[in-house]
């Protein structure tokens, strides 16, 4: 019991970048499609948006899938991720997280549905920012650390408001980025230890913001946090992440971010790499 | 983390020294303005998609007038003698993939006149504005 204190985490990163420019053959502006969060979301790293996971325009659909890899001190996530967006509108998602505990041994499985919904505006050219509404339900497949632990349930559904935007040529002449997010959820570390617990069992609003510069219209370099309830009691910490993002073109990008995640179950100062590739499949 | 604050810290400060002189002069006046709208008719000419929207159109008139509206949204020492964004493109249709595409060999043509990232992002900083009286009218 004592040693399932600390457990997983991971997540971290990166953000979206939205560069500017480069709209190319189809769709949106370079970058502002980006990326797929950890929960296979359009989003940031860590983060989802207001943003859809493709670069598909109004009369447009496209589809997306992420590999992700967050390694910190005693676990290592590994998350797979698909998803297709729809006329710039609405977006759904589908991601299988696999989280080991490499210090205890053992592994969590979890997946994970999502629907987003753009409510108003665009990212790049409306003068307020693109809103978004979204929902994330998660289910865990191996229950038993959730239930060591004492949370409620192995299911759990997040929803969230999302606001982002791009500002074009804002600090210097270069584009910036940023994104806040307010998500309802019960989830335990993400949901991998499971949803609501002994020390509080009800939806928790938390916040999760990002913001990021783009150095070209391939490069872009930002920062995210995300903050997590602490249901079980486990002194569960909120998370950081520095993230650069390579941006090739607009089918493919790869992110790697420095990500502090806190405790985790019990086990102090997680931090380590993310490392993420996304691609746009058509 | 540290160094991305750093890097952080330093766009904003190079945001702060931007110079009081317009965007106009900053890109290089009239001669470089003009290397850009003679780049973009190019890519327009060698552009399926968007040659078919110009196949009729009077490219001496677009020249002149583009070049005036560049000026203007710049704040160069120009007069817009054109029509209106709403005049000129309504009907034609143009969508949101469109205009995204026409951002797209604007900035191409901005990248063969050697006008740097920063400035580009400016520039269209002066253009998102017209999107909506631009597309779906
Ligand atoms: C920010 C984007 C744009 C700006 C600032 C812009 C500006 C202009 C200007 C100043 C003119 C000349 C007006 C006149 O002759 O009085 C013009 C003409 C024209 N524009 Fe645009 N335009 C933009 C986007 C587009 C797009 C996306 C398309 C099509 C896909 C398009 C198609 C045309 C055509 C076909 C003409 C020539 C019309 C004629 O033959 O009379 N424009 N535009």
């Amino acid at each position: 019991m004592q040693r399932y204190k600390r457990l997983p985490i991971y997540c971290l990163l990166p953000m979206v970048l939205v560069s500017a420019p480069v709209f190319s053959a189809d769709g949106k502006l370079i970058g502002t499609a980006g990326l797929t969060q950890i929960e296979g979301a359009g989003g940031g790293g860590l983060v989802p948006w207001a943003t859809l996971s493709g670069y598909d325009s109004e009369d447009q659909i496209s589809a997306s899938s992420a590999v992700t890899v967050v390694d910190v001190d005693d676990y290592r996530l590994n998350a797979f991720g698909m998803s297709a967006s729809f006329y710039d509108r609405a977006e759904i998602s589908l991601s299988h997280q696999r989280f080991d505990l490499k210090s205890l041994g053992g592994t969590i499985r979890q997946n994970i549905v999502g629907m987003k919904y753009r409510l108003y505006g665009d990212v790049v050219y409306s003068e307020l920012p693109q809103i978004s509404i979204g929902l994330q339900h998660k289910q865990l497949s191996d229950t038993a650390v959730a239930e060591a632990l004492g949370a409620d349930d192995d299911q759990g559904t997040d929803i969230y408001l999302a606001a982002t935007k791009v500002h074009l040529g804002a600090i210097g002449g270069y584009n910036a980025v940023w994104n806040l997010t307010a998500r309802a959820t019960k989830a335990n570390e993400m949901g991998l230890l499971g949803f609501g617990g002994t020390q509080n069992s009800d939806y928790e609003l938390q916040l999760e913001a990002s913001a990021g510069i783009l150095f070209s219209r391939n490069l872009a370099v930002g920062v995210e946090y995300r903050q997590k309830p602490d249901n079980l009691g486990l002194g569960e910490d909120d998370w950081v992440d520095a993230f650069v993002s390579y941006i090739p073109s607009k089918s493919v990008s790869i992110t790697a971010a420095t990500a502090n995640l806190g405790a985790i179950a019990g086990a102090p100062g997680q931090s380590g790499f993310y490392l993420s590739l996304n691609a746009q499949l058509w | 983390m540290r160094l991305l604050i750093v890097i952080l810290l330093f766009g904003l400060t190079t945001a702060c020294v931007t110079s009081s002189q317009s965007l106009y002069a900053e890109l290089g006046g009239e001669d470089k303005v003009d290397e850009v709208v003679e780049n973009f008719i190019t890519e327009i000419e060698f552009d399926p998609m968007m040659y078919d929207y110009f196949k009729d159109s009077d490219i001496g008139r677009f020249r002149e007038k583009f070049t005036e509206h560049f000026c203007m949204l710049t704040g160069g020492p120009c007069e817009y003698t054109g029509d209106t964004m709403e005049q000129v493109h309504t009907g034609m249709e143009i969508s949101e993939a469109n205009f995204n595409h026409a951002v797209d060999l604007l900035i191409s043509a901005m990248n063969k006149a050697n006008i740097p990232h920063r400035l580009q992002n400016r520039v269209l900083a002066t253009m998102a504005p017209l999107r909506g009286s631009i597309i779906y009218i």
